[in-house]
């Protein structure tokens, strides 16, 4: 049992390693905005470690870490809504700038 | 008990007026008002009552003891902040009125309630991280604060502000992610997020030391201290002039309160090393960014630039306050006296170059002209706010630099006390260099538009309270000390 809560732990460090690289290098904000759900989903998993190795005798898990979790994945899913409304916005006013360049060069 | 439910209302007094907001939103800015008038009384019966009684307000959410519940507590420092970002909200509430006017035009009534809405969605963020005691209710905390901030900055909706808005969220989402995943280590290490508990049970290890490193730097991204800042200047430039009143003055201010409650209350005695990198961080804020301000030709962009700078100060007192008292140390006193007189000479600031933009139809610095007769107010506003950025006297901005200077010199920190004095004199150079164009005579064929008196006097208030802490005696302020020092 040991193993797999070891064996969770070292998955959630390597998700948060891949989505820092990721926000890191990735130029594009949609890119971007995919890496910081990878990292999330890794601080998540490593609570679920949290969670399974704080758990007393007979139960299977400390409560504690998987409210926090539930409510860390609303807050992230509101974020990621924020962020996608903000791109698309941003696309629609590039695109009407876009044509509102080529009329006057017409 | 009884004078614990000030806090609770002190965080629910802006979700009431969002819900009322929800239901008659064609009276949204008055119903904005009137809940900042009240939240401006809470916040002064609850300093009345800190200061008063000399100890800090506690309550427990549901009468659940933490750690399994969440503790709220108003101690000398949460019951300052909440007075200051009252007084902030409210005066830049009134100078507001005009530019978010609430109409019946469907078109251009979305961003007068957006922006009355966000306003107590900040308020309520900015509470509750004054207030909270548990780590994670503070995440979320700060998630509100982003949530309000960021949709605050592209209120107009141009291509730049959306672009600057979207960098401003994913500087701010990684800076979070970041407070998250030592929030995660320091529960699996001590099984609670109180900070009281915390306290009391933390050891000096190298979990615990790499976990509030990885806080730390998470918050200073939000804080926007060198080299995390890149995101401020284009945010807080292309907001308009109320909404960046706010997000300079108050909301990079709540990132660092809760860096000052991990390293001082957490993890009293953290690492001298640490401590110094923190303020090589603050100095570099302090010294290359006054100097970008000084080159910069839009007046918004230069007051954004000149944020950074003064964010930078607040770094420089983690040297600057060992012993076991940190809260009675002069660097400590300054650096929360600097946070307090530059959320309201940098508030007044951005009201004022608000008024000028308005009445210049620009805000190129280089052609302010002719400025200083058609809005007398808003350049002496800003020319008062300008002396307690530089730091003269009398300004509550002269009063934490000379403390910090003190402090400096008399724990033998050279190179902190050279970065003050340093940024004092290039701060004098941008603040004098606009003064100069503002004041000159207007050139032929120039128009100004008119701005009523009504108008320019929020951002004269502000200033004006900016220069009275500069009346504040210069020792350790003793309400910083309440609720500090004794474990509960």
């Amino acid at each position: 049992m040991t193993g797999s809560v070891t064996l969770f732990g070292l998955a959630g460090a390597g998700l948060v390693g891949l989505g820092l690289y990721g926000i890191i290098v990735q130029g594009k904000p949609l890119r971007r905005l995919l890496s910081f759900n990878v990292l999330g989903a890794g601080i998540f998993l490593l609570f679920g470690v949290a969670a399974r190795r704080g758990a007393a005798l007979g139960l299977g898990g400390d409560p504690v870490p998987q409210a926090i979790v539930i409510t860390g994945i609303v807050v992230a899913f509101c974020a990621s809504a924020l962020a996608v409304a903000l791109m698309m916005r941003l696309e629609a006013v590039e695109d009407d700038t876009a044509e509102g360049d080529e009329g006057t060069a017409l | 008990m009884s004078a614990g439910v000030l806090l609770v209302l002190a965080l629910t007094w802006p979700v009431a007026g969002l819900l009322a907001m929800l239901v008659a939103a064609r009276h949204a800015e008055r119903i904005a008002l009137a809940s900042i008038a009240a939240g401006c009384l809470v916040a002064a019966a609850t300093l009345a009552s800190v200061a008063g009684e000399g100890r800090a307000l506690d309550y427990v959410v549901g009468g659940w003891l933490p750690p399994l519940g969440l503790a709220l507590r108003a101690d000398g420092l949460a019951a300052m902040l909440l007075a200051m970002s009252a007084a902030i909200l409210g005066l830049v509430a009134l100078s507001a009125r005009s530019a978010f006017a609430v109409t019946d035009d469907p078109a251009q009534a979305r961003a007068p309630f957006a922006f009355w809405a966000l306003l107590l969605g900040l308020a309520c963020a900015l509470n509750l991280v004054f207030l909270g005691q548990d780590l994670f209710s503070l995440f979320v905390g700060l998630e509100l604060l982003t949530f309000s901030a960021v949709p605050l900055v592209c209120l107009d909706g141009k291509r730049e502000t959306l672009a600057a808005a979207l960098r401003y969220l994913l500087f701010a989402l990684v800076g979070s992610a970041f407070y998250l995943l030592g929030t995660a280590l320091l529960y699996g290490a001590y099984g609670t997020l109180d900070l009281a508990s915390l306290r009391l049970v933390v050891r000096d290890d190298a979990s615990t030391a790499l976990a509030v490193a990885l806080m730390i730097v998470g918050l200073m991204a939000k804080t926007a201290v060198f080299p995390l800042h890149l995101w401020l200047p284009p945010a807080h430039a292309g907001a308009p002039a109320a909404a960046s009143a706010v997000l300079s003055a108050l909301v990079v201010k709540a990132p660092f309160v809760l860096i000052l409650r991990l390293w001082f209350e957490v993890l009293p005695g953290a690492g001298a090393f640490a401590g110094e990198l923190l303020a090589a961080c603050g100095a570099a804020s302090v010294i290359v960014c006054s100097v970008v301000a000084l080159r910069q030709q839009r007046l918004k962009l230069m007051i954004a630039y000149s944020t950074v700078a003064q964010i930078g100060y607040l770094f420089l007192i983690f040297p600057l306050s060992p012993g076991p008292d940190p809260f009675g140390s002069l660097g400590l006193n300054g650096g929360v006296l600097q946070l307090l007189s530059h959320g309201f000479a940098k508030a007044a600031m951005f009201v004022a170059a608000g008024v000028l933009a308005e009445a210049a139809g620009h805000d190129r610095i280089a052609d302010l002209a002719g400025a200083g007769r058609a809005a007398p107010l808003s350049v002496a506003a800003f020319g008062l706010a300008a002396l307690s950025l530089v730091g003269l006297p009398p300004s509550g901005g002269f009063n934490a630099k000379v403390m910090l200077l003190s402090a400096a010199v008399a724990l033998d920190q050279w190179w902190i006390a050279l970065t003050i004095l340093a940024g004092g004199l290039i701060a004098a150079g941008y603040a004098f260099r606009v003064l100069e164009r503002a004041m000159a005579p207007a050139p032929e064929g120039c128009s100004f538009g008119e701005v009523t008196l009504r108008r320019q006097s929020a951002a004269l208030a502000l200033a004006f309270v900016a220069l009275a802490l500069g009346f504040v005696p210069l020792q350790p302020i003793g309400l910083l000390s309440i609720g500090q020092g004794v474990s509960p």
